[in-house]
């Protein structure tokens, strides 16, 4: 089975914070890692070849210094990684993304495409769904469990908000995992030695056969028009005084509510 | 449209770069420069002390918008049932649809008649309803596909669906069949009073910083909606509207749902049906903090909550968090004990009618968007507050 991983480098969210002066975030010493939920699509590949054979491919779409997210992958245990980079890519959102994935998928190709649930940088979760619609191919989201896998068929788990579903696919089809799925593996001795020395396919937009005016930003029907730091309210009491006078003073104006 | 630095103006004083959220500002040759990571937030515009950044316009900058009126919310079902989503999203949509000037459609697929009525009452002036077996469970294909023929017969200008595992995992198939904009998980939605484009409004790097999301050009504007943030509309039993059957035709699916499980933890639906949510963070200390905060809650009938910083910390079950990661709650009272207020904790409660916030750091941002504030430390406060309640209850 060809399975392909579509992974990204994002910087680890929980360590970003805001200036509170300039509004706008602090990303000094923030470090780069691989998309968590994305680690567990790794591992999902890597379990589904032992049990059926064939090959995991790790595809990003990103700048050069990528390339440190996808060695990761390697000395995980993926087979071959592939970095699609390329001026023409500079400003895409989910829609461009999504399209220039799916077309590097049609020219690589796959029998079965993971992909974690979404991005912690973006918190999106809509680059997956959309890649499954380019290549008309069925998908399904927030897998917790893969029940069995085939040649033509999958059974799968899907995580919903009251319990989840138990679904039937056919193949190919493409599929976004939760962090319930597995544990994702630690990278081996001779993993990571091979990674080191592996050599990343690089494709640009020419390689993908791609239609220039769906990539990057021209491609983009959404903009960010602005970023900011949620507002202050106006209308805040502060209560005053020894802490007895302030508890009591903040429990007569709940009972003025009749909150109590 | 894009981002360029004018390298005549620049000095190479690099106080662009920490300003850019993407990264996408580097130095070559001492002048900054934009890469392809530029995302066209504008932050670094108004940091250059040189005014050095400027903003590009291209052609494809004033492509004609696509036509279309209305505003279209889809109402999700799961086993028939409406969910709560929809009448939320009813309520913002008529908003929208006042300030346009135009009216509010339903979606409905699945579901009966008797649903159907019900969305009328909640405000929808007309309601597209498809009740064909098909879409009883749901699949990502048959309801993008049916969904994506709808918008291209009627041409809806918004298209609003709720941000839960059916919304976000079958609406992007729609924008990218129909190559619209969508907006993940807004938690605010304006319009914009000069071009009339809709501003989507949601948290973005887990929830650290707020973005506005804009689709200039291309119509339908999508965004789907966290669940619990918009208030609903007024229900009006004796509401009048239109429904529209809509057949399924050359709709395929090739996923099927073969069994439905429920598993609902009480926790869970307790914190988010919660009137009142004592919650905790890293000022609680621990477990010694969260037994106070348990006798708080029990006084008051409240549920508890944590932000991440506590669950990180592991002094209580991740079942219980609220925040961007966690839970989105929307209670009438909160109760935040020891929590500095991140905005990733604040984007999963900010809907809460009242807030009270408990912290001995005046500084804390919790404060920011605090109805009530007691500066103090909460070992102290909290077990008065539990004794002042219960006196005042009469327990």
């Amino acid at each position: 089975m060809r399975i392909i991983v579509c992974m990204k480098q994002v910087p680890d969210t929980a360590d970003v914070r805001i200036n509170p002066e300039t509004n706008t975030l602090i990303r000094d010493g923030v470090p780069s890692i691989i998309n968590p939920y994305d680690t567990h699509a790794i591992e999902a590949g890597l379990q589904i070849r032992e049990k059926t054979g064939g090959t995991v491919t790790v595809v990003t779409m990103g700048p050069p210094q990528a390339e440190d997210a996808l060695r990761e992958a390697l000395s995980m245990g993926a087979d071959e990684a592939v970095l699609l980079t390329d001026r023409a890519f500079a400003g895409s959102d989910t829609w461009a993304t999504a399209y220039t994935l799916a077309k590097a998928i049609e020219h690589i190709g796959a029998d079965l495409i993971l992909c974690g649930k979404q991005a912690i940088d973006g918190d999106t979760a809509q680059v997956g769904p959309e890649i499954a619609e380019f290549l008309d191919i069925p998908h399904v989201a927030y897998i917790r469990k893969i029940d069995e896998v085939t040649d033509g068929k999958i059974v799968l788990q899907r995580l919903m908000d009251d319990g989840y579903d138990v679904v039937e696919s056919s193949l190919p089809v493409l599929l976004t995992v939760v962090r319930e799925l597995n544990v994702p593996r630690m990278p081996s001795l001779k993993g990571k030695m091979a990674a080191k020395k592996a050599v990343i396919r690089k494709l640009g937009a020419a390689d993908i056969n791609a239609d220039e005016e769906s990539l990057g930003l021209k491609g983009s029907p959404t903009q960010v028009r602005n970023i900011f730091a949620p507002e202050v309210k106006k209308d805040r009491k502060m209560f005053e005084g020894t802490a007895e006078e302030k508890v009591g003073a903040l429990v007569r104006e709940l009972a003025g509510l009749k909150c109590l | 449209m894009f981002i360029k630095v004018d390298r005549d103006k620049c000095t190479g004083c690099e106080s662009c770069i920490p300003s850019c959220p993407y990264d996408a500002i580097v130095m070559r040759d001492d002048k900054a420069e934009i890469t392809e990571n530029c995302q066209m937030c504008r932050a670094c515009l108004s940091v250059c002390p040189e005014g050095a950044i400027y903003e590009v316009e291209e052609a494809s900058d004033r492509k004609e918008k696509g036509q279309g009126s209305g505003v279209w919310v889809y109402a999700e079902q799961r086993e028939g049932v409406i969910s709560g989503v929809s009448f939320e999203l009813l309520g913002i949509g008529k908003k929208l649809a006042d300030k346009l000037g135009t009216d509010v459609s339903a979606i409905l697929f699945g579901a009966g008649e008797a649903e159907a009525q019900e969305l009328i009452k909640w405000g929808a002036d007309r309601v597209y309803h498809c009740s064909d077996a098909l879409f009883s469970n749901f699949n990502d294909e048959p309801y993008a596909g049916l969904l994506s023929d709808l918008i291209r017969q009627y041409q809806p200008e918004i298209v609003l669906a709720g941000a839960t595992p059916i919304g976000r995992s079958f609406i992007p198939r729609v924008a990218a069949r129909l190559k619209a904009g969508l907006t993940a998980d807004c938690t605010a939605l304006e319009i914009d009073e000069a071009t009339k484009n809709l501003l989507q409004i949601r948290p973005a790097f887990g929830g650290n910083i707020m973005a506005t999301i804009l689709c200039p050009h291309t119509r339908p504007q999508m965004a789907t909606v966290r669940p619990r943030v918009m208030k609903r509309g007024e229900y009006n039993a004796s509401r009048q509207g239109e429904i529209i059957a809509v057949k399924a035709e050359g709709i395929r699916s090739r996923t099927k749902v073969t069994e439905i499980v429920k598993e609902v933890s009480d926790i869970s639906v307790n914190l988010q049906e919660a009137n009142i949510i004592v919650a905790g963070g890293r000022g609680t200390g621990g477990e010694k903090g969260f037994q106070l905060l348990h006798e708080l809650a029990a006084a008051l009938g409240a549920s508890l909550g944590a932000s991440r910083a506590a669950v990180d910390e592991g002094w209580i079950p991740y079942r219980h968090q609220v925040g961007q990661t966690g839970k989105t709650v929307g209670p009438k009272i909160y109760i935040a004990c020891g929590i500095s207020g991140a905005v990733q904790h604040i984007v999963g409660m900010q809907s809460s009618d009242i807030i009270i916030a408990i912290n001995k750091n005046p500084e804390a941002p919790i404060f920011n968007i605090a109805t009530y504030g007691i500066i103090g430390d909460l070992f102290e406060i909290v077990p008065m507050l539990t004794k002042k309640i219960k006196e005042a209850k009469g327990l």
